[in-house]
């Protein structure tokens, strides 16, 4: 097996390495600390390859790009931090609606408002599922390694194009600046997934046909097959609908096409869970220091576990709750005044909940952690 | 070809470009220019002799925006204000496509501003056709950036205290590379303005001044769509002309034809030369 | 007012000679929202309202194919017939 390529990288660069690996060949973004890196070494990379970078006016803008070359025919990506991501919402939404796959990477800074863009924080971790208007479904994927960063985003693109629909890259400011020696995949070691083109003729083609898994086969352009993308509700040929019996039609669409594949989207990480009477659930880099915490404890026996999600939304409900069966006190571990732990709260009302927040700019650390453990136990 | 013969393959060519399986007329008020410019449009591709899948027509939001779904090439009705960038996107990712996009005064100059000055400067190969019926037809008559000084809409009902800009003049300024106007009176014209900016090698801008009698047109009595289309008739003034006239001569009128027209490198292809010097770099 | 049938066929009184051949244009009354504009802009008076505001060929003898009216048409419910 040649070796595989050794890199001294931070999280946004790797996050790049990624994208490229996963066959992105568009970029389109616009500077906000702390995610500058992803586009300046886009511009750098891309042209190497015959790709195609360009630092658009603004988020709005860099987003719009983005799904306009997808649709055109390209795996596109854009990077940004929490308000340029609040400012993308609305042309995310037209890509969840339009079925249109693409990568937005958050690399979560300290909010709200401008708050502190060097600093770490994951509190935009419900916006990622809430932000657009409207019923959205929400695919959120979370690395916490640098070298998670490379296949966490070549999983968001293979979600992307797998589902047809926008996926958030939920980075933050400690692993995007956080340089780690990594291996980059070799070419052709991992599966990379490529949008279903159509066999049907042109004239027979239906743009947003209903398909047994609910994903419609997509054209580029200039491959004959002219047909019409709106954001508008549609029908099955993309042409807008005020029909009470086709507009639910086009939202379950959107949605069963996701939730009845969540086993395809979740990714869970388990710690020393077989016996542990307290589980500490997080992402990101907050894992980190749940994980190391975990260690630590099981060292002078306490019968602790760890759960990091890298799959964040859709929340995997049932994989949880069956995780943490044994349980009775579960600790959440996150870097904000509250918003994972939610989820856990509506998923598993019966058990003992403890939030162990940080939202002061700096990082959860491992001793943090095994404080509150010796609270808990 | 016999002039007649002629007229008869041009009057109904326009035919041959309508949406398989949409349902016609359209969704525009009777006597709206937006049709006008959409027949304008469909002759001056088919002049061309553009292939059917080559063309991207891209859209905002707004009574202009509805044009695309009717006609029988790659469409993309987008968000409102972001045609331009949607259309930057297509058209970057995919050079060889003719991506033409379809905007309103609005939808282009109100929360697309940002974006369409940009894409002026940039000079990327896009040609963009302006509707200007100086008020936000869609949402039912409200002002609009070229809404004159004093006329009534629905959130100018005491006359409009704000200033007009031109979006030529803008376009121009902010780096397009060809620029026109015309009016949807001047059919002839407009589509031969169309044709020519299609063919021009980066940002083009033709502004087709239409009419919103249903609001505009109500709300400052200027009259039904024949009255209006009339008052474009008494109004024009040719570039050449208008050059020599003064601005109080000029005000009221609209100037039409080619206004700014100049080489320079494209955007796409400018790009491409770093592609082409770094390809393969490691 | 003309009283001709709702289907912008040359009116009964009119002088066409058909033997030259079918009416210049054609037009297409489901399509045509009676804007009014192709009877306005015809410089040869062809076109008059029916009862419904859409155009009739009147006087169709007087049409030269000038192209004015189909080309202003908004809704494609004008086409030219002229061999």
């Amino acid at each position: 097996m040649p070796a595989r390529e050794r890199k001294l990288l931070q999280g946004n660069q790797a996050c790049v390495h990624g994208a490229i690996y996963a066959g992105m060949r568009f970029f389109a973004g616009y500077p906000i600390t702390p995610s500058t890196e992803v586009a300046e070494m886009s511009a750098r990379l891309l042209p190497r390859i015959g790709g195609r970078f360009i630092q658009m006016e603004d988020e709005i803008g860099s987003i719009a790009a983005v799904v306009g070359a997808s649709i055109s025919g390209l795996k596109s990506m854009t990077a940004t931090s929490g308000p340029g991501y609040s400012l993308m919402l609305e042309n995310i939404g037209y890509a969840y609606m339009t079925e249109t796959p693409c990568v937005i990477v958050n690399v979560q800074r300290g909010g709200p408002s401008t708050g502190l863009p060097t600093k770490v924080s994951q509190s935009d971790t419900m916006q990622a599922r809430y932000g657009p208007h409207g019923d959205y479904c929400a695919i959120a994927v979370a690395p916490s390694t640098v070298a998670d960063t490379v296949t966490e985003t070549i999983r968001a693109f293979n979600l992307a194009e797998r589902f047809r629909t926008p996926v958030t890259v939920l980075l933050d400011e400690v692993i995007a600046h956080s340089r780690e020696l990594i291996y980059l995949p070799e070419e052709g070691e991992l599966e990379i997934y490529n949008r279903v083109k159509p066999t049907a003729s042109p004239e027979e083609f239906e743009a947003f046909a209903l398909t047994p898994n609910g994903v419609s086969p997509m054209p580029s352009y200039g491959e004959g097959y002219r047909y019409n993308v709106t954001g508008l509700t549609h029908d099955t040929h993309g042409f807008t609908t005020n029909r009470v019996d086709e507009i639910p039609v086009k939202l379950e669409k959107l949605r069963h096409k996701i939730a009845d594949y969540t086993d395809e989207i979740e990714k869970i990480r388990v710690e020393h869970m077989d016996d542990a009477e307290v589980a500490i659930i997080a992402y990101g880099s907050a894992a980190r220091a749940a994980l190391q915490a975990t260690d630590i404890a099981r060292k002078v026996g306490a019968k602790v576990g760890a759960v990091q999600l890298y799959s964040i939304w859709p929340f995997p409900d049932a994989k949880l709750k069956e995780l943490c069966g044994r349980c009775k006190k579960v600790i959440v571990a996150e870097l904000n005044m509250g918003q994972l732990i939610t989820e856990i709260e509506r998923i598993m009302p019966d058990k003992q909940i403890t939030t162990l927040q940080r939202y002061d700019g700096e990082i959860l650390t491992p001793l943090q952690v095994v404080k509150k453990i010796e609270e808990v136990l | 070809m016999a002039t007649a013969e002629k007229a008869k393959q041009k009057s109904d060519v326009t035919l041959h470009y309508l949406r398989p399986g949409k349902k016609f007329p359209s969704v525009w008020c009777p006597g709206c220019g937006n049709g006008v410019v959409m027949g304008s449009l469909i002759r001056a591709i088919d002049n061309l002799g553009l292939s059917k899948d080559e063309v991207v027509l891209v859209s905002g939001i707004g009574c202009s925006s509805r044009l695309p779904v009717y006609l029988d090439f790659n469409s993309l009705h987008t968000t409102h204000g972001r045609a331009l960038p949607f259309a930057t996107g297509a058209k970057f990712a995919q050079p060889h496509m003719k991506v033409i996009v379809i905007t309103g005064d609005g939808d282009a100059l109100a929360i697309g501003g940002n974006h369409f000055i940009h894409a002026c400067r940039r000079n990327i190969d896009i040609t963009a056709i302006l509707i200007n019926n100086h008020i936000y037809g869609m949402t039912g008559g409200q002002g609009s950036p070229t809404t004159p000084g004093g006329t009534f809409s629905t959130t100018t009902p005491y006359g409009n205290v704000e200033k007009h800009f031109d979006p030529c003049s803008l376009a121009a300024a902010a780096g397009a590379t060809f620029v026109a106007r015309s009016t949807v009176y001047h059919e002839p014209q407009l589509q031969k303005l169309i044709g020519q900016a299609i063919s021009h090698r980066g940002f083009s801008l033709v502004e087709a001044i239409s009419n919103c009698h249903t609001y505009f047109g109500r709300l400052n009595r200027k009259g039904d769509a024949v009255a209006m289309f009339d008052a474009f008739k008494e109004r024009a003034v040719p570039v050449g002309k208008a050059s020599k006239m003064t601005e109080e001569e000029l005000e009221d009128k609209i100037v039409t034809g080619v206004i700014h027209n100049v080489e320079k490198t494209e955007f796409c292809d400018e790009y491409q030369k770093v592609v082409d010097a770094h390809m393969g770099e490691k | 007012m003309t009283d001709a049938d709702t289907t912008g066929k040359p009116g009964p009184q009119s002088k066409y000679d058909y033997s030259k051949g079918p009416a210049p244009l054609e037009i297409n009354m489901t399509w045509c929202k009676a804007c009014n504009i192709c009877i306005a802009l015809c410089p040869k008076q062809v076109l008059e309202p029916d009862r419904n505001g859409k155009p009739v060929q009147a006087r169709p003898e007087n049409c030269t194919q000038c192209t004015l009216c189909w080309i202003h048409c908004p809704d494609f419910a004008i086409t030219s017939n002229y061999k």
